[in-house]
């Protein structure tokens, strides 16, 4: 038992650290650091200062340009990323989409799409919710119709975020109708600017609109945009969501929160004094702390057992990262709200906050309430925290 | 990074689990729990045949020089079985003392009776006043001939009431709760000036109440420099936090396993109770309780060396607190789940609770140690200035 990383592993970490520390570009770390929302720009800009690094896609298969890192460097990346702070790539392309194509694509959709996603030339969305089909995203409606060259898409999709960036959208859609609901889906690829594809906005309680409703009507898209078999979409939406495990628990992220806490709390006052000096307040600042490590090293204990495993099947203690990682940093929002007191009552229009209004109270108090209530959405989306509850219950204790 | 054993560890945790496996069942603890003295001399014997009451210290001193690690792993095990042998004491407190700081002559006194199963210890140092804090001392040392005399009184001490020789803490100068002026002083059990009154603990453990009479102790029994031991107190109380966060991981892994078995095979309602989604989810949250626990544990271990005090009492400090969370989680969630044969005595689920709750107080509870941990500053810094 070692819990030391390795000399070559530490200097990887010192590469990256300095890496992130000379290329994040000064106002995204500013507004990342501050709890603003990024623009398209923004996350742009970044994903191809990585892909000029070679940093765009760590974990594709090499000959698309992945890393080849081990998990443990993989681990160190993001954490890195996170705590510097960088913006988290855009998960469609990256993480979602690419990874798919890369597994079940053909050669000409690989060739041709997964550079464009590295460099994000195309802007990915997920169009996999619907609002009949949530958890049980099998039960699905929208359907694809295959007639000669062509699929016909008719449906929708809900909580779409980014829809309004997007080129790309990929697709579950129904194309076997007299099949079991798992059996009858197929993995469908559409450019966004196809006739017949509705976006509408969705404001979220935060006051952003990030998510949206995408409309199918009529929608004529070539047959070849088909990934893999027909059918078989379920297969590979299963190997997409549980592509996703280091980094799900976002400790990196939550340090560097932590640390934009103790700096506020500094700076606010409580009693005439300090809120870091607040008994109090202290000690629900510690208790977090205690918390969030004790999930890095249960993280650190996953990806240490993921370097070993030889399948590729998800890690249900990967769940536990989930749970975690998502109540600690609602929690840590919670908190930062909090530090704030009555100025975290200012706007009602998120848009407002530091950029049309001028600001009330410190400069830094508008983001913090509508971070925390945006941030409810981390134990709901990505399989909400309940359904991690059921996959532990039936896969760790068969219960 | 690695979390897995080496070969000698696996053998270890296995042939711990052989013996206690084979000696330690429900109702065979249970007539130890009922014999006189609480413990048995028998399975003592046995633990010593093993080595591992000689664990932690060097081949010299009769001992298999044993890490953290393997501290850990015999901990868990003494979790699970619920060992009332007074373990942590002797080998990782009284012997501690000894093994870190003592004298040549005082090691080979020491050390190999009790890695040989001879000599059983305890530490002395709470107080009726002190809750936590280590060096809130009244006990008093004088200075007399070329030694000490000691009088005060110790309390809930550990195997207090059948050690062969104590480890007592005494202030030699300053105010109550001055961190200078302390002094560390092993201390025949039957010397003139020593009165116990034994008692057993929640857990079954035994413990007393130990006062302190005009005792005269030699030069040669003084630990350390006299007057400078509050470090020295700090660095084995943490060795005693990073062990207990080892029983601690075989409590809580218990509690879980026992509740998920009790919930497949318990029937209400025509079904297995563990059908209902409630139950399901509350048994995933005391395992994700006791996975945090677990996690905190294995840094706590890996802390153990460490040499800057300030980061290891801080660690110590986050684990203990850890564990304190997790144990009155897990415990109370393993009663309420297993309905009124939880409440029993019958039920080892019940024993592995009571453990948890006085785990969660020794040395510090969660509260208490979540305060030292925030004024310690906690693990990250604030951020300098809004960039
Ligand atoms: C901000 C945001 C962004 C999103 N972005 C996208 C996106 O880009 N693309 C996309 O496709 N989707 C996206 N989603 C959708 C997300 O994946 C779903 O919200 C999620 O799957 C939950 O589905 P639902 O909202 O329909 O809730 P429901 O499934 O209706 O769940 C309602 C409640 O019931 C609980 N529940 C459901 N089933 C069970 C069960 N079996 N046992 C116990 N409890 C259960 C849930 O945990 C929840 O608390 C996003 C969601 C949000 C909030
Ligand atoms: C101290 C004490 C005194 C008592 N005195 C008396 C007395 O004088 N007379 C008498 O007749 N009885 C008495 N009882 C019995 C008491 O009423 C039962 O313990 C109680 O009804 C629970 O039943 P059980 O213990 O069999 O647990 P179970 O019913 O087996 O329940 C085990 C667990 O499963 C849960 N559970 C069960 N069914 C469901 C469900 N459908 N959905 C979700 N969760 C469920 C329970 O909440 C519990 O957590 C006493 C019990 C105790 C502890």
């Amino acid at each position: 038992m070692d819990l030391n990383f390795t000399k070559e592993e530490n200097a990887f970490r010192d590469e990256v650290r300095d890496f992130f520390r000379k290329n994040v570009p000064a106002d995204t770390k500013k507004k990342l650091i501050e709890g603003r929302k990024l623009d398209k720009a923004d996350i742009v800009n970044w994903q191809r200062i990585l892909n000029k690094k070679g940093w765009a896609v760590p974990n594709w298969p090499k000959e698309y340009g992945g890393t080849g890192w081990t998990a443990v460097q993989k681990y160190i990346f993001l954490e890195e990323l996170q705590r510097a702070p960088a913006p988290d790539p855009l998960p469609f392309g990256v993480s979602m989409v690419g990874p798919v194509i890369a597994a079940f694509g053909n050669e000409q959709q690989k060739k041709h799409f997964l550079p464009r996603i590295a460099n994000i030339d195309d802007w990915w969305c997920q169009g996999f919710s619907e609002p009949g089909a949530g958890s049980d995203l099998a039960g699905l409606s929208t359907k694809a119709v295959r007639e000669g060259d062509h699929w016909i898409i008719n449906g929708q999709k809900t909580w779409t975020t980014l829809a309004q960036y997007a080129d790309w959208i990929f697709v579950l859609a129904r194309t076997d109708f007299k099949a079991k609901k798992q059996e009858g889906i197929s993995f469908i690829l559409c450019d966004m600017k196809t006739p017949g594809i509705t976006v509408r906005p969705i404001q979220l309680i935060d006051g952003g609109k990030e998510v949206n409703e995408v409309f199918f009507d009529n929608v004529k898209v070539p047959y070849e945009n088909l990934v893999g078999q027909e059918n078989r979409g379920w297969d590979y939406a299963k190997f997409l969501l549980g592509n996703e495990r280091t980094g799900i628990a976002r400790v990196g992220i939550s340090k560097e929160r932590i640390r934009r806490l103790k700096e506020l709390a500094k700076l606010e006052l409580s009693g005439g004094k300090p809120m870091m000096e607040d008994p109090r307040f202290r000690a629900k600042i510690s208790q977090i702390e205690v918390e969030l490590k004790a999930l890095e090293m249960t993280q650190m204990r996953v990806v240490a057992a993921e370097g070993k495993r030889r399948d590729n099947k998800p890690d249900p203690a990967s769940s536990i990262l989930k749970i975690k990682g998502s109540e600690i940093q609602q929690t840590i929002t919670d908190l930062l709200m909090e530090v704030v007191g009555p100025f975290a009552l200012p706007f009602a229009d998120e848009d407002d906050a530091g950029s049309n209004e001028l600001p009330v109270g410190p400069d830094y108090a508008g983001p913090l309430a509508p971070n925390y209530f945006n941030y409810r959405k981390v134990s709901i989306y990505g399989g909400s925290n309940e359904i991690q509850k059921n996959i532990i219950a039936k896969a760790i204790l068969g219960l | 990074m690695d979390f897995e054993f080496s070969e000698e560890q696996q053998l270890l945790k296995d042939s711990i689990e052989g013996l206690l496996g084979d000696k330690y069942g429900f109702e065979q603890r249970k007539k130890i729990l009922e014999s006189a003295d609480g413990w048995s001399r028998e399975i003592w014997k046995q633990f010593a045949e093993l080595g591992i009451l000689g664990l932690p210290f060097a081949e010299e001193h009769g001992g298999i020089g044993g890490g953290p690690v393997e501290t850990m792993i015999v901990m868990e095990t003494i979790g699970k079985a619920l060992v009332l042998e007074p373990y942590l004491p002797t080998v990782v407190l009284a012997g501690g003392f000894i093994r870190h700081f003592g004298t040549d002559a005082q090691k080979n006194k020491y050390l190999p009776q009790i890695a040989e199963g001879k000599i059983t210890g305890a530490f002395a140092h709470t107080e009726r006043q002190s809750r936590y804090d280590l060096f809130d001392v009244k006990t008093t040392a004088k200075a007399s001939g070329n030694g000490f005399t000691l009088d005060g009184a110790k309390s809930v001490v550990l195997n207090g009431d059948q050690a062969d020789f104590i480890i007592v803490t005494a202030r030699i100068s300053g105010n109550p709760r001055d961190k200078d002026g302390l002094g560390l002083f092993i201390v025949d059990a039957k010397a003139n000036g020593v009165s116990r009154r034994g008692y057993r603990t929640v857990d079954g453990l035994t413990a007393a109440e130990i006062q302190l009479s005009g005792v005269k102790v030699e030069a040669d029994a003084v630990i350390g420099k006299p007057g400078t031991a509050y470090p020295l107190i700090e660095q084995i109380v943490d060795d005693g936090i990073a062990a207990l966060c080892g029983e601690a991981v075989g409590v809580f892994s218990s509690l879980t396993e026992s509740t998920t078995d009790y919930l497949r095979t318990r029937k209400q309602f025509g079904v297995n109770i563990g059908s209902f989604q409630v139950l399901q989810h509350r048994n995933v949250e005391m395992l994700i309780a006791a996975e945090q626990a677990k996690s905190m544990t294995f840094l706590a271990t890996m802390m153990v060396n460490e040499t800057n005090a300030v980061e290891r009492r801080k660690t110590m400090a986050a684990a203990k607190t850890q564990i304190g969370r997790s144990a009155q989680f897990v415990g109370e969630q393993a009663i309420q789940l297993h309905g009124g044969i939880g409440m029993t005595m019958e039920l080892k689920v019940g024993h592995w609770f009571k453990r948890a709750t006085a785990i969660d107080i020794q040395f510090g509870d969660a509260d208490y140690h979540l305060e030292q941990f925030g004024n310690m500053g906690g693990f990250e810094t604030a951020a300098q200035g809004k960039e």
